[in-house]
């Protein structure tokens, strides 16, 4: 089991791009590359529309693997605007997330 | 390993560009910035950061950064440019700004700026040591950002004022003294979307997690709308039509707080007659939001315990701005909302200290009544206009262009423009601004990167530094703050620099007064007991202990009156629902509504020819207004200039989503690209302003796109409110699409 992941609870992701550049200068990746990556969802609900952002992660998070080694939590998590990511190990986050709805949790194998 | 120096700073200038004040560490290594990270143990923003600050290694070390002063060597628009040294730059500057002071007086020269960071501070610094009046942000027609709610909050109150989000308390959230707001009416900002006039927005969120319910005053759909309890779906520019429908409301049902009314407000009895005028059916049919979503939001907004009103620049760009802004200042008064926790909180500069006037007390405070009274006279506008004339000491903007132009009464024959690219950003009547420009002898731009302003415009260009590279300080609202200089980008300096050495020359006074600009901000610092150097050894800021610059209820506690007694800053010490100031100013002292200029009712003629109101201006976290199109990192996310189209509209029009298309009106034509969407209702299109490209050519003709996709160009002027702030139309000017042709879509 993979012992570290990120929760999101995508109710509060305000569509910021903070994570986005914020992984983007923690691993100087080139434009277009990026670990997390945030769309937009438009939908009608109870007569009115509705925007969502569904920030989702790529092959190219490493859950801030350098950072961890300074006791850093990864970057998107530190610097998003909305506070809806947090980190922590994959069995706390699961226990978390059992009571709650709308969030999802990503695990990255220390070793890859 | 290379060692790795962590400095904290406060990112108040180029870089983000924006007004907020987050603590950011600076990682350099050797001298050289490395990266940027959120300063945790900084109360603003607690650790976070927004993309343009974390692409901020991009920014400054961009191949296109201007690094050296340039001197123009061919014509104008030719973009022949060639370095020179500092002290030429300077010595130049300094023949031509004597010369036409001696030659025409200081009021021909006109200084220009754009949006407010720290550049407010020293801009007027410099106009007002050389003598000259004309100070403003050149092209934003009415003044419309900010100033226009400035003034009706000083006017009407004696005070500013803002959401209480526990920013004035050093344990933020977690301070005893704070509650969240019950109730949080977004007006006319997406909080979400960027952080104006010292707020972030995104405390707007913490609170909503806290507990704080919004009701939403916005005319497209936003996550924040969709979160929103109530979302009252208005139709731009009639904002202060629902605010007084909600006026109406709270006193015809009795909801407002009357021990609050009868202790502090003035003029109340008159506010009751004046919003009788107001019924919720006519301002239902004005605003098209539902008569029961105007009765229910007033109701809800009116019986919390604790609520407040978060607004943006809508408000300002209403026609009769300042009349908008008083009506919502009558909506936080006699709901007794001020200055109590989780309510409206005055709002004060840190420590008594200006870093940056908003007002004409605290200009008399830095240079003395003599001269602002003395130059006022002389002002643009300040004839025409009481605003003008009492508030600021701000050139009208409107006028000023037309007085560029036309010489009359008396000429401009230089123009200073400081971090702003007029052309490319808030110029309505951008092509008219281009015009009268071109007329000047003499025109300098301090400037970080070319742009359409620079290109078109600039006979000498200073290149400025970013917030990493230079010192200066912050006082806008709380805390007090330091930016430091950690790095330094080939020859740039700081505004403040730049300004300093320019004022030494131009005034012996101010080089007779301060030795250094540490010394001038020493000075500025006096009211709060600290030195530059005490602030750094402290960690660089401070928040206002107890006492007239903190929270709350100080007109209970005689904190806000100049003779200490209770009460409000007002000549009746209470808040003036019915303004004596205004009065006295010859302005309407209530509250009413006016119809935008432009419309389905002030005129249906053109509304039939341009059936589509046209918004623009919505912010985005990526760019700062006409700034960051050249930062890889942000551009990729947004790579063209859009225009929202509800479906039914680009049905109606033929268009396809992500086909390039034109926005027109009788003032022109500018290009975007078409994003279908339910943001926007089928009767309006939205698009951001500031568009241009930097990897086009930035000669003229094409100055980097600039005539392509300027939208400024298609909004309409001069027209402002009766007070000489507020009412550009960047919300309510009307416009039609039509589909390029496929040779008209090259971005060449």
């Amino acid at each position: 089991m993979a012992r570290y992941a990120i929760l999101i609870d995508y109710d509060y992701c305000t569509g910021c791009h903070t994570c986005e550049v914020a992984c983007q200068q923690q691993h100087d990746y080139a434009p277009g590359t990026s670990g997390i990556m945030v769309r937009e969802y438009e939908y009608e609900a109870r007569d009115r529309v509705r925007i969502d952002y569904l920030p989702f992660f790529t092959q190219h998070c490493d859950l801030c693997k350098a950072r961890r080694k300074h006791d850093k939590v990864p970057a998107c998590v530190r610097h998003c605007q909305a506070r809806c990511m947090e980190f922590g190990t994959t069995e706390e986050l699961a226990t978390m997330m059992s009571d709650r709805s709308n969030v999802v949790l990503f695990t990255h194998h220390p070793g890859r | 390993m290379k060692d790795t120096e962590i400095y904290p700073t406060i990112a108040w200038s180029a870089g983000p560009g924006c007004h907020g004040g987050c603590g950011q560490k600076l990682f350099v290594e050797d001298g050289k910035l490395v990266r940027v990270e959120g300063d945790e143990n900084n109360p603003w923003n607690q650790g976070r950061s927004c993309p343009r600050v974390l692409a901020f290694k991009q920014y400054v070390y961009h191949p296109n950064r201007i690094t050296k002063p340039l001197r123009r060597v061919g014509e104008r628009g030719e973009g022949k440019f060639a370095s020179i040294s500092w002290h030429e730059a300077f010595d130049l500057c300094e023949r031509r700004l004597k010369e036409v002071r001696e030659k025409y007086g200081a009021e021909s020269v006109i200084f220009a700026q754009g949006t407010g960071r720290d550049i407010g501070g020293p801009l007027s610094f410099l106009a007002y040591s050389f003598g000259s009046p004309n100070l403003c942000q050149l092209g934003l027609s009415g003044q419309s950002c900010y100033t226009p709610r400035l003034g009706a909050m000083k006017a009407v109150m004696g005070d500013f004022a803002v959401v209480d989000c526990s920013q004035f308390l050093e344990q933020r959230y977690n301070d005893p003294q704070w509650v969240p707001p019950e109730v949080i009416i977004t007006w006319g900002q997406d909080p979400t979307s960027g952080c104006p006039d010292a707020f972030y927005g995104h405390w707007i969120v913490d609170c909503m997690r806290r507990g704080s319910k919004i009701i939403a005053v916005d005319p497209r759909n936003t996550w924040t709308t969709s979160r929103a309890v109530h979302h009252l779906q208005i139709r731009p520019g009639t904002d202060g039509a629902l605010a007084l429908g909600m006026l109406n409301v709270i006193i015809e049902e009795g909801i407002y707080d009357k021990e609050f009314v009868t202790q502090w407000v003035e003029g109340f009895d008159q506010l009751k007659e004046r919003v009788k005028h107001y019924a919720v059916e006519e301002v239902s049919a004005i605003t098209e939001v539902p008569a029961n979503a105007i009765v229910t939001a007033a109701r809800l907004f009116a019986n919390a315990k604790q609520a407040a009103i978060h607004w943006g620049v809508p408000i300002d760009m209403c026609p009769d701005g300042t009349a908008v802004a008083h009506a919502i200042i009558c909506l936080w008064a006699i709901t007794g909302n001020i200055d109590i926790p989780g309510g409206q909180v005055i709002a004060r500069p840190s420590h008594g200290v200006t870093s940056y006037p908003y007002s004409t007390e605290e200009l008399f405070k830095l240079y003395g009544s003599d001269l602002i009274n003395r130059l006022s006279k002389k002002r643009i506008g300040a004839d025409t206009y009481p605003m003008v004339r009492n508030f600021r000491a701000w050139a009208q903007p409107d006028m000023a262009i037309e007085q560029i132009h036309s010489g009359k009464p008396y000429p401009i024959k230089v123009a200073w423009i400081q971090t702003a690219n007029i052309l490319g950003g808030q110029a309505a009547r951008a092509e008219f601004h281009y015009e009268a420009l071109k007329k000047l002898d003499f025109i300098v731009v301090v400037d970080l990167f070319h742009n359409p302003t620079t290109m078109a415009l600039a006979d000498l260009v200073l290149p400025a530094a970013t917030f990493a590279e230079k010192d200066s300080i912050r006082a806008w609202w709380a805390p007090l703050a330091i930016i430091k200089k950690r790095v330094q980008v080939g020859e740039c300096k700081s505004d403040w620099e730049i300004n300093f050495e320019m004022a030494k020359r131009l005034n012996p006074d101010v080089m007779r007064r301060w030795n250094s600009l540490e010394d001038l901000f020493d000075d500025r610092l006096k009211t709060s007991g600290f030195t530059v150097k005490d602030l750094l050894d402290r960690g660089g800021w401070k928040m206002p202990a107890d006492g007239p610059f903190k929270p709350y209820r100080r007109h209970e506690r005689g904190l806000l009156r100049p003779d200490n007694t209770p009460g409000f800053n007002t000549p009746s010490g209470k808040v003036e629902v019915y303004c004596e100031t205004y009065k006295q100013w010859g302005l309407d002292p209530l509250p009413f509504y006016t119809e935008p200029p432009q419309s389905k009712v002030s005129t249906p003629a053109l509304y039939k020819k341009y059936p589509l109101v046209l918004i623009t201006g919505a912010r985005s976290q990526l760019f700062f207004q006409s700034e960051h199109r050249m930062i890889p990192w942000l551009r990729e996310k947004m790579p063209d200039p859009i225009v929202e189209i509800h479906p039914q509209t680009a049905a109606r029009y033929g268009i396809d989503d992500g086909e390039w298309v034109y926005i027109e009106n009788d003032m022109g034509r500018v290009k975007r690209k078409a994003k279908i969407t339910r943001k926007v209702k089928p009767t309006h299109i939205h698009t951001m302003h500031g568009w241009w490209l930097p990897e086009l050519d930035g000669r003229e003709p094409c100055l980097f796109g600039v005539w392509d996709y300027q939208i400024n160009k298609i909004i309409p002027g001069p027209q402002c409110s009766k007070s000489g702030f507020g009412g550009g139309q960047y919300k309510t000017t009307l416009c039609t699409l039509s589909k390029i042709n496929v040779s008209g879509v090259s971005r060449g």
